[in-house]
């Protein structure tokens, strides 16, 4: 990234200051950390009822398939999730794949029928765009759809709320999404979100975004949360950050994401392979990856971040990719990655206890299985 | 009881050799939400602008500066249990920690309230 120029600004920002916001840079966005009740305020608030999230600053781009050919065999080209099979209205997460198997970026897909509807991560937003334009534009007409809204509502309470505006929400299922109208607009919502609850995610037009983000508000449910919320509800979630627990460094199968491979795509499936690094890939799933993606619970108080080294008998097997306080739990929790070797071919077990460098000292953790908060997913 | 600041916004409050510490009201809310803080020992020596303390918000950990130097006597067990006295009471219940003070005359290199109100808001 070169000179980063001014900060943009989504649709909400103007409600953001009225809320009392405190804003910071974020990819390239000025964007609301946290509200004036704070981080532990907002998390418990989306733990329990409703929050509201301005996720604007990610990239949102439509597929349309040109005459004679297919939208979802072509994304296939770059991704190894199973995009052909989507359904109309059904909604898959995905990654961007390089020629050595890492991650470019993550996505999630959802196909109305029509088209392909893509929300990429904001810091790669352009990178992403212009990727897709290198290797899909015989085959679709690609629109960035940047300047639209999108929010997140989430909590166990999301739905009530949503639904007093848009009846048909409630029983909308999981990884699915409906073209919706909010307050005489038309939008798509996705039941889906970043925190490992129920709730919604919301495209609307730009120039509504600010009234419907009102309207949501004004749910006796909800209240705004900001980043700084989002970054702990998906790590207690075990969800990975792009750019810290994935990159270009880690490939799908290290970070613990086979499950989003879809078994056309796999080794001996109809449309195996055919993604970038699907060699690496593929290899990785018949053989498993040299590291693993684990959790980790660190015993007492302090808090492992990003960056402490994880060792097992005195030697450096991996590090933390994230890590901070669960308000849920009450405690410190983290992710990163580890070495397999130390401990035979399937890696650590849960209940291994390894040792982090944690500013200098050493501190006992446990590694445990993810999510450290259960999902609560509307599976209908 | 006169309170003195650092510009590493830690507040010193001083009775006869005795300084008790903590971190101002704007830095607890640039911190955001504590959830744990290390405080000294007592018995430990510490130099002025030593790390003494870390202090960890839901987003980042902080290190904390002794705006003075001598020996702790005495640190704040509550914080503990109650991390959030940092953010409630910073002034007040959420102190981190009292020192013997070795050398006072280091406090005349601290800010004044006016001093540092003005410093603060030279800051926004």
């Amino acid at each position: 990234m070169s000179d980063p120029g001014p900060l943009k600004r989504t649709p909400l920002h103007a409600l953001h200051k009225e809320l009392g916001a405190r804003l910071v840079p974020f990819a390239g966005y000025e964007m609301p950390v946290q509200y004036p009740t704070g981080i532990l305020a907002e998390h418990g608030q989306t733990r329990t009822a409703a929050g509201l999230f301005d996720v604007s600053h990610m990239g949102q781009v439509r597929l349309t398939a040109k005459p004679g050919r297919n939208a979802a065999r072509a994304l296939e080209t770059l991704v190894p999730g199973d995009i052909v099979g989507l359904q109309p209205g059904q909604q898959r997460y995905t990654q961007f794949t390089n020629e050595q198997g890492g991650i470019l970026d993550d996505l999630m897909v959802t196909s109305t029928g029509d088209h392909l509807l893509l929300v990429v991560n904001a810091a790669c937003k352009d990178d992403d765009l212009a990727h897709i334009r290198k290797h899909l534009s015989a085959d679709c007409e690609i629109e960035p759809m940047f300047s639209r809204g999108l929010m997140a509502l989430q909590g166990p309470q999301a739905s009530r709320a949503l639904a007093r505006l848009v009846p048909s929400v409630a029983t909308q299922k999981f990884m699915t999404g409906a073209f919706v109208t909010i307050d005489g607009a038309q939008c798509y919502v996705t039941r889906s979100g970043y925190t490992g609850g129920d709730g919604y995610e919301i495209s609307t037009p730009a120039d509504k975004a600010e009234a419907i983000a009102r309207l949501l508000l004004a749910q006796p449910e909800v209240k705004p949360i900001g980043l700084g919320a989002r970054d702990s509800l998906r790590l207690e979630a075990g969800l990975c950050l792009y750019g810290h627990d994935i990159d270009t460094t880690t490939t799908p199968i290290e970070a613990g994401l086979l499950w989003s491979i879809g078994k056309d795509r796999r080794a001996g499936g109809e449309r195996a392979g055919g993604f970038p690094g699907a060699s690496v890939i593929q290899k990785q799933i018949a053989e498993g990856a040299p590291r693993k993606r684990v959790g980790l619970l660190p015993e007492g108080k302090a808090i492992a971040r990003e960056g402490s080294e994880i060792a097992v008998g005195g030697k450096v097997i991996g590090k933390v990719t994230s890590g901070g306080f669960a308000p849920t739990l009450g405690r410190a929790i983290a992710m990163g990655y580890v070495e397999k070797s130390p401990f035979g071919d399937k890696g650590p077990a849960n209940g291994t206890k390894v040792e982090l460098d944690v500013r200098g000292r050493p501190v006992v953790a446990e590694i445990v299985p993810m999510p450290f908060v259960k999902h609560a997913y509307y599976r209908g | 009881m006169a309170v003195k600041y650092s510009k590493d916004h830690e507040w010193i409050s001083v009775a006869g050799d005795i300084g008790t510490v903590g971190i101002s009201p704007y830095a607890q809310e640039q911190l955001g939400d504590v959830v744990f803080v290390e405080v000294p020992q007592a018995g430990r020596k510490i130099a002025k602008g030593e790390s003494v303390a870390v202090v960890e918000s839901v987003k980042a950990a902080s290190d904390i500066y002794s705006p003075a130097s001598g020996e702790v006597i005495e640190s704040n067990a509550a914080l503990a249990d109650s991390p959030g006295d940092v953010n409630a009471d910073p002034m007040g219940k959420g102190w981190f920690f009292k020192v013997r003070l070795g050398n006072p005359s280091e406090l005349d290199e601290l800010m004044d309230q006016a001093a540092y109100d003005a410093f603060v808001k030279s800051l926004s």
